[in-house]
């Protein structure tokens, strides 16, 4: 014990000593920190000679309000659901900056206008956009592959379980489309207690062909295990699916849903300066593009776009895999932080107690 | 060799030569006196050994888990960001229209919460009583930031009509002393309408006390399961010899050993519709190909998985109980004339009973707490209320939430654990 | 376990019932353990039986994830398999790393748990211990708080532990101890206590206290008598709860995702990692690993155990 811990305080020691050159950015872990690593740490550190330190974390909101609370920052940078940066913003935990000092795009455009819409906030500064879509194995639909979200509705025509997640932040909107609401009034109907019995009723018609996922690992599982015949997932671990492992599956964009991630720095963060360095190289134009080679996920920037090459394998073209492709945008339903600040709660609630029914 | 700490010691010394009709130790002190003063020794005794781990659970658990429960009845997230307001409340009582002093007071403290970039804390507030304004706080700060001009009452309801709602009054009356009872309604699904009357939420809003009664059953279930399983297992590992059961121990071991996510997962590849299971029944022509069971991502999944995870913590305190017991009592009961049934169930199996108790306890209690198990297996009825707790705690971030169900958990098991006392006897199982 | 020759054909009947429904259960309980090892060797990343596994064709077999075990996390995994590659493995792989924190995290919280649980084991089974129910709720409760809060208050309490002197008026702040091996091993002590007390005190039970006066009146004092008399009878109690310590702390990711800094990631860490994106297989091998670990651990402790009857002269009975 005690050597141990003389062995810790040495090691923390020399952590202090040493910390002048690093940053502790909190990711995701798995995949995604990996295309990180690849795609900012290792230029990051080769220009600036700042070490990064990547720690993982379930969900890097938790921790950053636990140490925000508790006066204890040891992280520099997180990467945040917007949702979630927008309330911490709000809620005074995080730093705020100037969009202006951000890098202008490739085609030398302000930060500001190359950023998609929502995706530079007071305190945040967007990465990627991820979508939830639709993926269906191909093997059991020999007749016709379905297409839209009213067929991933109709076990009828399209037999077979579906996976959906337990969240109702990842289901209602699918009801909804499939019941015939227009993508861009989603968020509308929602507001209303009828728009909500609506959605409900549209699960009700599934209810009994659905199993339930939690983690973001899991329907890729039930996939590939024939469980269910159709799910949603994300789709940078669909791409993997179907592209890196060869599974005969496919992808049904429409009705997808799609969130920003975002880098935010917290306030008292220990290396606030190395931080802001690590935030306006990691958005960069070049960057953001080069991380689509690891990961099939979009580039918060416009001019980042052009740039999206081949996946890693060194042939498959990335661009229409994105989530943001002209294609995959058509119907998409874009996460909007401040319904859910307000209303998740109140519709977790309902969501498990429909859960619970019969 | 006289030993003064032990009460048998005073009591076999007689008293002599006395004339006082008291008793008396050898040297001479009452005899009362002397096992009282040994008595108290002795529990100060038995206190010094139990003094260092209480002092370190008191350390490491008890003040740290205070601090945390304590969110669940105080919360300033309004009163002290919205200080005016809270005042103007404290010093009218509630049923008062708000005045133009308590328009004033708002208007002037959701400039300050918005310079101050707080704001978003005092509408997270509010949004767990009226779900639905914390966007009224958010949107009414942004225009608010470089103060508001008066009339304020108009102003504010120029900007958002909501302003005059009287639920949100309400809500701010209750929000505007950090002590609340609010989490704790929720956490029973009741809430306050418009005149601060406790009522019961819509139905179909109603979820945690069901939860609740779900997590107790489920647990209580599971419990009896292991018994029924586990309990033939120790007593067959007690009664082998030493090299036989030892070796058979190792089965018991090694699912302890295996990470519960990797146990969690192989039970899934075992039971789905396309498992392993199902695949060999189809084999076998017990069951049709679209006959295939479904025995996971519902309840029966969850409670397959969660016995199987817990078995070993019921297996094992019987087994060390087992061990200790003589087989010469069962043999003397037979040579009695007893029925092997009737030696087992009057002589065995109470001499068991202090492993048994201990090990419903370790599983009942465990899984009460388990949700990562019931969340991957459990499907639509997989939800238990450690999952809401975990939902607060990582998705809405209401934490004050999360500690008022805790709280209650914590509270329920204890109350359970006082029943089993008064019911079973924890004096007759000698637990505690 | 003989039947008695006293036996009648019924209870011969039940005995051999009983012997074949330990056999079930047994097999209920290994079943989920055996699945995994040939599923460790999957070439694909899912946990699926595939086709090709399923007629043993080779290709559906690989090794790599046992290779990903080392590769994982090293500077240069594509490098020659020297010297140099292992002492990279040893270093940097990050499974490797774990399997290291697991062990020291583990071995001293369960030291701390066993020594302070069954000391004070001793005290609450004594007849005379005062204010024994309410003491042994607080003792069992770290058990029944769900982790996720217990692990979010200790993550608080530990950033500033002194923030305790400051209330009666001392300096509060003397450094943390969240992301320290110490606060991680204090945190998972704490949570391995109640399995302690609650199996060893389930053993003191059937303890004749009138051992330790026997002992005490021929003259041993309390030491010599706790570990010449009451140590060796409770022993299986004390056992069975470090074990359940032990347990406990190789296989709790809450408190380490709170408390732990990048230095101290566990191996149930390292497999939660990245479980939004994907489990992978990686995880069966580290189970399939332990399984065999395991095996070769405890058949090495029952032979040494018979080596030891054997020399002593006791009869195994």
């Amino acid at each position: 014990m005690k050597r141990l811990l003389v062995l810790s305080t040495a090691l923390t020691c020399f952590a202090v000593a040493a910390s002048a050159q690093e940053v502790n950015v909190v990711s995701w872990g798995g995949a995604y920190e990996k295309s990180q690593v690849e795609a900012y740490n290792k230029p990051f550190t080769e220009e600036t000679g700042i070490t990064v330190n990547m720690i993982a974390a379930d969900d890097p909101a938790t921790p950053l309000k636990a140490q925000v609370e508790a006066g204890n920052v040891t992280g520099d940078v997180f990467d945040l659901a917007m949702a979630d940066a927008i309330r911490l913003c709000d809620e005074g935990a995080l730093m705020e900056f100037d969009p202006a000092t951000l890098n202008p795009g490739a085609d030398g455009s302000p930060a500001e206008e190359d950023f998609v819409d929502g995706s530079v906030t007071d305190c945040a500064v967007g990465n990627i956009v991820w979508g939830t879509a639709i993926g269906f194995d191909t093997t059991k639909f020999p007749d016709g592959a379905p297409a839209t979200a009213a067929d991933f509705f109709d076990v009828q025509k399209f037999p077979g379980k579906r996976g959906l997640p337990k969240s109702p932040k990842r289901t209602l909107y699918l009801a909804l489309i499939a019941d015939g609401v227009p993508a861009a009034d989603v968020y509308d109907v929602l507001s209303t207690p009828e728009g909500v019995d609506r959605a409900f009723a549209k699960l009700d018609t599934i209810k009994n062909d659905v199993v339930w996922w939690e983690a973001g690992a899991q329907p890729m599982q039930l996939l590939a295990d024939g469980e269910v015949s159709m799910t949603t997932a994300y789709n940078g671990r669909l791409f993997d699916a179907m592209v890196g492992e060869g599974k005969p599956f496919g992808v049904i964009w429409d009705a997808q849903y799609l969130e920003i991630n975002a880098f935010v720095i917290p306030k008292d963060a220990p290396h606030p300066e190395e931080a802001l360095k690590y935030v306006n190289f990691a958005t960069d134009t070049q960057r953001l593009a080069d991380q689509a080679k690891y990961i099939a996920y979009g580039p918060a920037r416009v001019s980042s776009a052009g740039l999206v090459g081949l996946y890693q394998d060194g042939k498959t073209e990335m661009a229409p895999h994105m989530p943001t492709s002209e294609d995959a945008m058509k119907t998409a339903v874009i996460d909007d932080p401040e319904f859910w600040a307000d209303r998740d709660a109140e519709l977790s609630e309902r969501f498990n107690s429909w859960l619970a029914g019969n | 060799m006289a030993n003064a700490l032990d009460p048998h010691a005073a009591i076999a010394t007689v008293a002599t030569g006395e004339t006082d009709g008291t008793l008396r130790t050898a040297d001479g002190k009452p005899l009362a006196r002397a096992l009282a003063r040994s008595q108290t020794r002795a529990r100060r005794r038995a206190f010094l050994l139990v003094l260092p781990l209480l002092a370190f659970i008191m350390l490491t658990f008890v003040v740290p888990i205070g601090q945390m429960l304590q969110r669940s009845f105080y919360n300033d997230g309004f009163s002290a960001h919205m200080p005016q307001l809270s005042q103007w409340f404290a010093d009218h009582p509630r049923g008062t229209d708000p005045d133009d002093a308590a328009w004033a007071a708002l208007a002037a403290d959701l400039s300050a919460a918005a310079e101050a970039r707080t704001i978003g804390i005092v509408g997270t507030r509010i949004n767990y009583d009226v779900p639905g304004t914390r966007s009224l706080f958010t949107s009414t700060g942004r225009k608010a930031r470089g103060g508001i001009e008066p009339p304020y009452r108009e102003a504010l309801l120029e900007m958002n009509d909501d302003w005059a709602s009287p639920r949100l009054w309400s809500a701010m009356r209750e929000a505007s002393t950090p002590l609340t009872t609010n989490f704790y309604l929720a956490s029973l699904d009741r809430t306050r309408n418009d005149a601060g009357e406790i009522v019961q939420v819509q139905e179909r809003q109603r979820v945690y006390v069901m939860l609740f009664m779900r997590t107790f059953w489920l647990s209580l279930l599971i419990t009896a399961l292991t018994f029924i399983l586990g309990f033939p297992i120790a007593h067959l590992l007690a009664t082998l010899p030493m090299r036989r059961s030892n070796l058979l121990m190792i089965l018991v071991l090694l699912p302890f050993w295996t990470s519960l996510l990797v146990r969690t997962t192989s039970w899934m590849v075992l039971l789905q519709q396309q498992g392993v299971i199902n695949d060999i029944l189809v084999w076998l022509g017990l069951i049709g190909n679209g006959q295939r069971l479904q025995m996971i991502y519902n309840q029966t999944g969850t409670i397959i998985a969660m016995t199987h995870i817990l078995l070993p913590f019921m297996i094992l305190p019987l087994y060390s109980v087992m061990r200790t017991i003589n087989p010469s009592y069962v043999r003397a009961a037979r040579s009695l004339g007893a029925t092997s049934w009737t030696a087992f169930r009057r002589v065995y199996f109470p001499q068991t009973l202090p492993g048994l108790g201990a090990g419903a306890l370790l599983v009942f209690i465990l899984a009460v707490g388990y949700y990562i198990t019931p969340a991957l297996v459990g499907g639509s009825s997989g939800q238990l209320i450690s999952n809401m707790i975990a939902m607060h705690m990582t998705d809405t971030l209401n934490w004050s939430m999360a500690a008022a169900l805790a709280s209650l958990l914590l509270a329920a098991v204890l109350i359970l654990y006082w029943l089993y006392d008064r019911l079973v006897g924890i004096d007759n199982l000698k637990l505690g | 376990m003989a039947v008695p020759t006293y036996a009648s054909p019924l209870e011969r009947a039940w005995h051999y019932a009983y012997l074949v429904i330990c056999g079930l259960i047994f097999f209920f309980l290994i079943a989920p353990i055996v699945v995994i090892i040939p599923l460790s060797f999957n070439a694909e990343p899912y946990f699926t039986f595939t086709d090709r596994m399923l007629e043993f064709d080779p290709d559906g077999y690989s090794m790599r994830w046992y290779d990903s075990l080392l590769t994982f996390g090293m500077q240069r995994p594509d490098a020659p398999r020297d010297l140099g590659w292992w002492a990279d493995a040893w270093a940097n792989a990050k499974w490797v790393n774990a399997a290291k924190n697991s062990i020291i995290i583990g071995f001293f919280s369960t030291i701390l748990a066993t020594a302070l649980g069954t000391l004070a084991a001793l005290g609450l089974s004594r007849p005379e211990m005062p204010f024994r129910r309410a003491i042994m709720a607080i003792l069992i409760s770290p058990m029944i708080v769900p982790l996720i809060i217990t692990a979010t208050g200790m993550f608080f309490f530990y950033s500033n532990p002194c923030s305790v002197l400051g209330w009666v008026g001392l300096p509060s702040n003397c450094g943390r101890l969240a992301g320290t091996y110490v606060g991680v091993i204090l945190a998972h002590a704490t949570l391995g206590i109640p399995f302690v007390i609650i199996t060893v005190t389930a053993t003191l039970v059937g303890f004749d206290q009138s051992l330790n006066r026997a002992a005490a009146s021929l003259g041993a004092n309390p030491r010599t008598t706790f570990f010449r008399i009451t140590m060796p009878l409770i022993l299986p109690g004390v056992i069975s709860g470090a074990l359940f310590a032990f347990v406990t702390s190789f296989d709790e990711v809450v408190a380490v995702l709170f408390i732990a800094g990048p230095d101290q990631q566990t191996i149930p860490r390292q497999m939660w990692n990245g479980i939004r994106e994907q489990i992978s297989p990686a995880i069966l091998a580290v189970a399939t690993l332990l399984v065999v670990f395991s095996i070769a651990l405890l058949t090495t402790v029952e032979l040494l155990r018979r080596r030891s009857e054997r020399i002593r002269g006791v009869t195994p009975h």
